[in-house]
This record gives structure tokens, sequence and C-alpha cells, in this order.
């Protein structure tokens, strides 16, 4: 490996304080340490370190990811094809899939990374590795069609307002990946809901869409039966597709073939996604079981005292709709923005899945009522991560008075 | 009645390189060093000079700000040379040994009828006094100090710690003396405690006094560990902790005067060329015995364990109150995409590499750092390695920002460093957290005093 470290050797003086090109000395930098781990010994307090660093954490977060998103290219592509009608192989749906997928990711991480960068030469710190996961949850997060434009706008402002303003990786109060899904939501609402976006139609050799043909998902067909109450004759079309011969069946909605946000459909992958992170001690498994549920209780309670067919829905195919499973495990998840104290993590987790469905199935307007919980329980995290501190000073304070 | 707690919470490293029963015979030198900063807490002012005429038992220097702390030569000789640096801080002070040992003689303390003033009088003037470290702060104790609590710590458990057992052999009548003398220092308990995981140490279970007795994984051997587990230090309060291992002396200095620093010291270490335990007087020069002992190229010398020991050069000295030496190689080579590779072979306190299969294996650990320094991202991370009720990271923040009050809330009176030592190592973010936590304990001391 002795070429590669002489690559980094070689342009070193270029990238240094007086090089010509200094504001790239965080790229150069952070390059280098994901090539070779430094050999920066220990100078203060203990002498040997564990061998984890926050490059291993997140890089255990995108193997989570990596079964949803290859499910997700290839979901994509099968959507494609079954909507003119066509036969398609694996292969096929993988390789459209990846054709639409790869820009999508490539112009976030150039977006997001290239904000990290300056900031990281204005403050004079490394890079740090948090982009590396957010910037793989974003394209997840999109639907399939909107513009690279848009993705790029949404990323450099989650970056910048989401996480710069407050001082980078660690101070962030928001969830980088959900501030860009949703400044997105609310900047591009055309492109982000509906039932145009969700899968792709434009084809190449002028193919016809099938008759009945619906781009819509099985959130937004939920929400058309708001206000028709139980049982109307009017909802049985829709109802019918959440039976279990039906395009959004529990099975189907379980294993992801469903159309959705790209990484967000797939129940089943996900949920091995966040085993493999609690399995490893890199995710949180309190707030996972706690946000799971909340999320079942409120979707139980809605089951219970149903006047729509939306509120009717059985509790745990509420749960495997929409970015619940996503948001479980991999956005509420999120270190820096969750509960810090143990006991503040079963709060959290619990109010986040309780209020995601109680936005979903409230104002159906909002069917990603999911990230706005999450982002409001980011909101809510310090404050209980407060009361959780308090109580612990409250005791020591007792303490004192008994003593 | 003993009290037995077991500490989940923590985590064994098992280093290769433990030290066997071989003797490695006894460490001479002409030169001996005492330096004040083994001493946190310390403004050093100097008694002695180049050329002064001291004996074992005389003092060097004394703390500034309470003169009956005093820190006194381990053997007789000419002050050869104070060391100093910036600013003319003292770094160390040499002196050149007699061939021959004499002590000065601070008399015999007669226990019947002994008052608290007479024992903190012989404390201070052996110079033993040094040897009781103070909480809060984790300071070498005043006299004047009255103690709610003494714990003594019967427990070795860091990594490669040497055998209290073997180390404190043929003492046990000075380790009863100093227990005694203890006793008058305080109105409180005197705690001793015992590692229910080794043998029972015989000297330590016969001593006068209530003992506790600790399980499970390190940090038990941690003396803060154990004042939390029994009764948890309070804002106002102080306790004084004593190592088992430094009895021998205290209890000497009452039995003769005599002020004799002398240990039985492990040598351990994966970098050892013969491990094992040596005889050595407190501050001895150790270049020759670790010429003789250690493969130096490209190791570390830590004088104590690599949780909370000092790095030591090859041409060192004994620091003060170490009894264990332990010589790891330096980890200042890089290594190619090390944090994607499974990692088989890696030390890790969590899942996140493929090792957690084998949880008993040694490792020969070297210094690297594994990753650069990054800001706090993971959380409930430290809470796993300190078996105390407090929150870590807030406490750390707190810290950080120089907040008085909320260091107190969050309990900052019941930690040292040494308690953050293995949430250190096991730290994503790689942050410095002993420094911090001694930084925060300066802060408040400078605010109280």
């Amino acid at each position: 490996m002795k070429f590669v470290q002489n690559i980094f050797d070689q342009t070193r003086p270029l990238v240094e304080k007086d090089g010509k090109r200094n504001l790239l000395y965080p790229l150069h930098n952070a390059l280098e340490t994901m090539a070779f781990v430094p050999d920066h010994t220990s100078h203060s307090g203990a002498h040997v370190r564990d061998a984890i660093d926050l490059k291993r954490t997140m890089v255990t977060v995108i193997f989570a990811m990596v079964p949803a998103l290859l499910f997700g290219m290839w979901n994509i592509g099968r959507l494609h094809f079954g909507a003119f009608g066509e036969e398609s192989s694996l292969l096929d749906n993988v390789i459209f899939g990846a054709l639409k997928m790869l820009p999508l990711i490539t112009v976030t991480y150039a977006a997001g990374l290239g904000v990290e960068i300056y900031f990281s030469w204005k403050r004079n710190h490394p890079v740090n590795e948090g982009f590396l996961v957010s910037g793989l949850l974003i394209p997840m997060i999109m639907p399939v069609d909107i513009p690279l434009w848009m993705v790029a706008v949404s990323t450099i402002f989650a970056v910048l307002i989401g996480k710069e303003v407050f001082g980078g990786t660690g101070m962030n109060l928001l969830n980088p990946a959900l501030t860009a899904r949703a400044f997105a939501f609310f900047a591009y609402p055309t492109w982000m809901s509906g039932d145009k976006v969700w899968i792709n139609t434009t084809s190449a050799d002028g193919g016809q869409l099938v008759d009945g043909y619906s781009g819509a998902t099985a959130l937004g067909d939920l929400a058309t039966t708001v206000g028709q109450g139980m049982g109307n004759p009017a909802t049985e079309t829709v109802m019918a597709q959440f039976g279990p011969e039906g395009t959004y069946s529990l099975m189907n909605a379980f294993l992801g073939l469903i159309p959705g946000s790209i990484g967000e459909t797939s129940a089943a992958l996900i949920l091995l996604g966040g085993l493999f992170l609690i399995f490893k001690g890199v995710g949180s498994w309190r707030i996972m079981l706690s946000f799971f549920i909340g999320g079942f209780v409120m979707a139980a309670i809605f089951s219970a005292f149903a006047v729509n067919e939306f509120m009717g829905l059985n509790p745990l195919h509420q749960l495997m709709l929409g970015g619940f499973m996503f948001g479980m495990v991999f956005m509420a998840t999120d270190p820096v923005s969750a509960s810090q104290t143990a006991t503040g993590k079963l709060i959290y987790g619990f109010l986040a899945g309780f209020f995601g469905i109680m936005i979903r199935v409230f104002n159906p307007a909002y069917p990603e009522g999911i990230m706005l919980a999450i982002l409001f329980m980011n909101v809510m995290a310090p404050l209980i991560d407060h009361y959780v501190v308090e109580a612990n000073v409250k005791r020591r304070a007792k303490r004192l008075a008994n003593a | 009645m003993s009290q037995t707690f077991k500490i989940r919470k923590g985590h064994d490293i098992k280093l290769v390189g433990g030290a066997p029963k071989t003797d490695l015979g006894r460490i001479t030198a002409s030169t001996y060093a005492v330096t004040p900063s083994d001493f946190p807490g310390i403004t050093p002012k100097l008694v002695v000079k180049a050329g002064t005429q001291v004996k074992a038992g005389d003092t060097l220097f004394f703390d500034k700000d309470r003169p009956e702390v005093k820190i006194c030569s381990p053997v007789s000789g000419e002050v050869a040379e104070v060391k100093r640096g910036a600013k003319r801080k003292i770094l160390a002070v040499l002196i050149l040994a007699d061939t021959e040992c004499s002590y000065a003689d601070h008399g015999a303390f007669s226990f019947s009828g002994a008052t608290r003033d007479a024992a903190a009088a012989h404390f201070a003037s052996t110079g033993v006094g040094a040897f009781i470290t103070s909480r809060p702060y984790g300071v070498a104790a005043g006299m004047s100090e009255k103690p709610r609590a003494i714990f003594i710590n019967g427990i070795q458990s860091g990594p490669l710690a040497g055998d209290l057992a073997y180390q404190l052999e043929g003492k046990e009548k000075s380790i009863a003396t100093a227990v005694k003398a203890l006793k008058l220092m305080t109105e409180g308990t005197v705690y001793v405690s015992h590692d229910s995981d080794k043998a029972p140490i015989e000297a330590l279970q016969s001593l006068d006094a209530t003992h506790i007795t600790f399980s499970g994984k390190h940090p038990k051997g941690l003396v803060g560990t154990q004042i939390a587990q029994t009764a948890p230090l309070n804002k106002g309060e102080i306790v004084w902790t004593v190592n088992a291992i430094d009895l021998p002396t205290i209890g000497a200095a009452f039995e003769s005067g005599e002020y004799r620093p002398e240990y039985r010291i492990a040598l351990a270490g994966s970098k050892t060329m013969n491990a094992g335990y040596a005889t050595a007087l407190q501050g001895v020069s150790l270049t020759q015995f670790l010429s003789a002992n250690v493969n130096t190229d490209n190791s570390r010398v830590i004088a104590g364990d690599v949780l909370t020991g000092t790095k030591i050069e090859k041409d060192g000295f004994l620091s003060f109150g170490q009894t264990q030496l332990t010589a790891i190689p330096e980890g200042n080579q890089t290594e190619f995409f090390g944090w994607v590779l499974p990692g088989f072979g890696k030390f890790s306190t969590n899942r996140a590499f493929w090792s957690w299969l084998f949880p008993n294996r040694e490792y020969d650990l070297d210094t690297n750092m594994h990753g650069e320094e990054r800001a706090f991202v993971v959380t409930g991370e430290y809470e796993k390695f300190i078996p105390m009720d407090i929150f870590p990271q807030q406490l750390l923040r707190a810290i950080l920002i120089k907040d008085i009050e909320k260091m107190e809330q969050l309990g900052i009176y019941e930690v040292v460093p040494e308690d953050f030592a293995l949430a250190e190592v096991a730290c994503t973010s790689k942050l410095p957290l002993q420094q911090i936590v001694r930084d925060g304990l300066n802060e408040l001391r400078k605010e109280m005093m």
C-alpha cells in the first residue's frame, strides 16, 4: 500500500497551510484517514484505546442500510416495468434501479460533502463522518422521480441549516437527513407527494401504461377514505387493495413490494438492518423498541375507535406502511438528535412512534407523519433529557440533605 | 459481616505479558528523583537546593498552601540538581544516594493515649501523609481535614495488575500498625476492600476495620467505585483513600519513625524481556533495570497500568505511588482501511468488530489511537464502564463549559480522573476524558479555595 501512501504524501504540500489548494485540505485529510487509520498515539490519559472510531460506527450503519438500498433499486425497476406491463428479469430491474439511484446518491454526497468540507476548512477541523450516513439516507427517503437539483438544494439546506449552524456533527438539534426531506416536502410538494413521483413512468420506447395503473402509495390511497365513514361502499375498491390478495396486502407491505420512497418500502430488510445495528451495539434497541410500541399503541387505539377505514387498519399493517420502519431503525436512532439518556431514549422513541401514526392518520395531507414526528421529538429530546438528568440531580441533593 | 458488591459495569482488559512470580532482584541505582507532578494538587515549595545533604525522610518540598503536606526523600544523599522547566516550574529533585542509607529519626509513635493531633503531626513529619489521597479532587490529603471515612483499597484489578498478596508478603505487622494510625485520623468508618475473585489476603482480612468485598469486573479495584457502592460522597464531605500497598510504608513510619518507601513492584507487558517482580525504593532510577528487562525498541514504558499510568522515559525514575511498570509497543504505524475490515483480531469493548467472538483472548495492545478525535456523537457509551449513579457525558459537558454549579449537581465530587479511564479507552470520539475531569476538578478547587 506504499504507492497509495505516496500519493497522499506527494499531494500534501499542495493542500497544507501555505499550499495553493488549502481549501481542499479537509478532503485530503478525510481521504487519507479513510485509506489509512492514522499513526497517532495516545498522549494523555489511557495508553491503549478501543479499535472503534466514528468511521467504524458509521460504516456499520451503512452496512445495515445496504439490504434495503439494494431492494429499493430492484423495486424501482420492478415497478417501472410493471407499470408498462413489461416482463423484466431481476437483473433488468436492478440495473434500471441503479441507473436511477446512483445519480441521486452522487448528487447528495457531492452537495453535502461540499458544504462539510468548506466548513471544515473554515473551522479548521477534520471532516466528520456523520455525513457518510446522512448522504445515503437522503436518497433513500426520496421519491424516485425527484429532480436532482431539488435533492442537491435540500441536502445543502439540511447540512447548512440543520447541522453546520449549530456547530457541525455532534451539535445538531435535528436529524440532517430528515431535515433534507422536510425541506423538499414543503418546498417542492408536487414532487414529494401525490401519485406521479413514486414510480418512474418515462418510457424510452413510447410504451403505454397498463390499464388501471395507479402511481399512488398505500398511504395516499388510505387518505382518500378519510371522511367517508366505516364500511362505506365508496371505499371498497381502495380497501380491497389492503386485503390478503390486494396490492398493499400485509405481506406485500412487509416485504416491500409496494410503491414508496426508494429505501423505505421493505419492512423486512429494514428490520434486518435494525437487528444488525442492535446486535453490533451501534443502534439503540431502546429507541427502536419503544418507537415500535409507541406506534403500535397509537394504531391500536385508532383501530379500536375507528371512524374511517384509515383508522380501522390493522395496527401491524399500519406500521408496515410508509416511513415508519425506516424512521424507527435509521432516523430516530441518530445518537446526536435523539435523547441521550437511557430513560430518555425510551420516552423519546415511544412518543416519536406514537405521534408519527397520529399525524399520519389525523392529517392525511401529511402521509409522512413519521418524518414530522421524529423531527418534533428531535426538538423535544433535550427537554426529555433535562428531566431525566434533573431526577439524578434531585436524588443527589436529597442524599446530601439526609447526610 | 462484610458486605459484597458485584460490579457488572466495566471491562477487564486482558493483555499479554502478565508478571509471573519470579524475582528480578533489587533495583539499585545511584540517582533518585522525586517529581512534584506525581502529587496532584500540590504547589511545591522547596526546602533543599543543589548540594544539600539529606537523610531518608527529610523533607524535600512541601505544599505552599498546606505546609503540613510534606514530600520526603526516599534515600539519604546529596541533592544533585533541581530540574526546572518553563516559568521555573520544578520538574524533579534529583538526589545522589549514599552507598549506605541513613534515616532521619522522627521517633516511634506511642499509641497509648494517642490523640488525633499527635497522629496527624506524625503523618506530616514522616512524610507518609502524602500516601493519603483526599476526595473530592483526588489530591494529597491535608492533615487538618476531617474525613467522613477512610477507604483502604485492597483490590488491584487494572490491566496486568500485580498480585497484591505477593506484594504485601511478610509485611503483616506494619500493615496493622498503619490501620491503627489511620483509625486515629477519623471519627467515621475505616473501610478495607477485598477482591472476592482472588484468594483472600490474610494481612488485610485480619484488620480491625469495616470490611467490604467486591467481585466482577474492573473498575472494582478503583476506590471511586468502592465509595460509590458503599456510600457516595456528598458535597462538603471529605473521604480519604489509601492503597493497601502503601500501608507497610505508613506502618513502618509509625513503628520506627523512619521513612522506608520500599515496594515489591511488578514488571509486566508484552514488551518485557523478563516479566516478574523486583524490589525497589520509590524514585529509583530505572535506566539499568529497564535496559536489562525491557525491549526498548519502539516501546512505551508506563509507571502504573495502561489505563491511568504515566509514560516514563527509558532513563526515567520510579514514580511516587506506582508499584507497577508496564511495557507495551508504541502504535505509531498506519493501518490500511483498518476501520472497514472485519477486525477479528482487534480489541474492542463493543461488537462492531468481530473479535467479540473471542471474549477471553489476551491482546498485545499498542498505543495507537485507532482514529481521530471527534465531537461527542455516540451516547450511552460511558455509562457502561462507570458503575456510579452519574451521567458521565452530561458531567463532561458541564466541565467543558466550566459550569461549576452544573458540575456539582451532576456529581463531580464523586469522581476523580481514573474513574473515567475505561470510558476513555472505549470512547468512539477519542476524547481525553481523564484530562477533562482533571481540569474540571482543578477549576472547582480553585473556586472553592
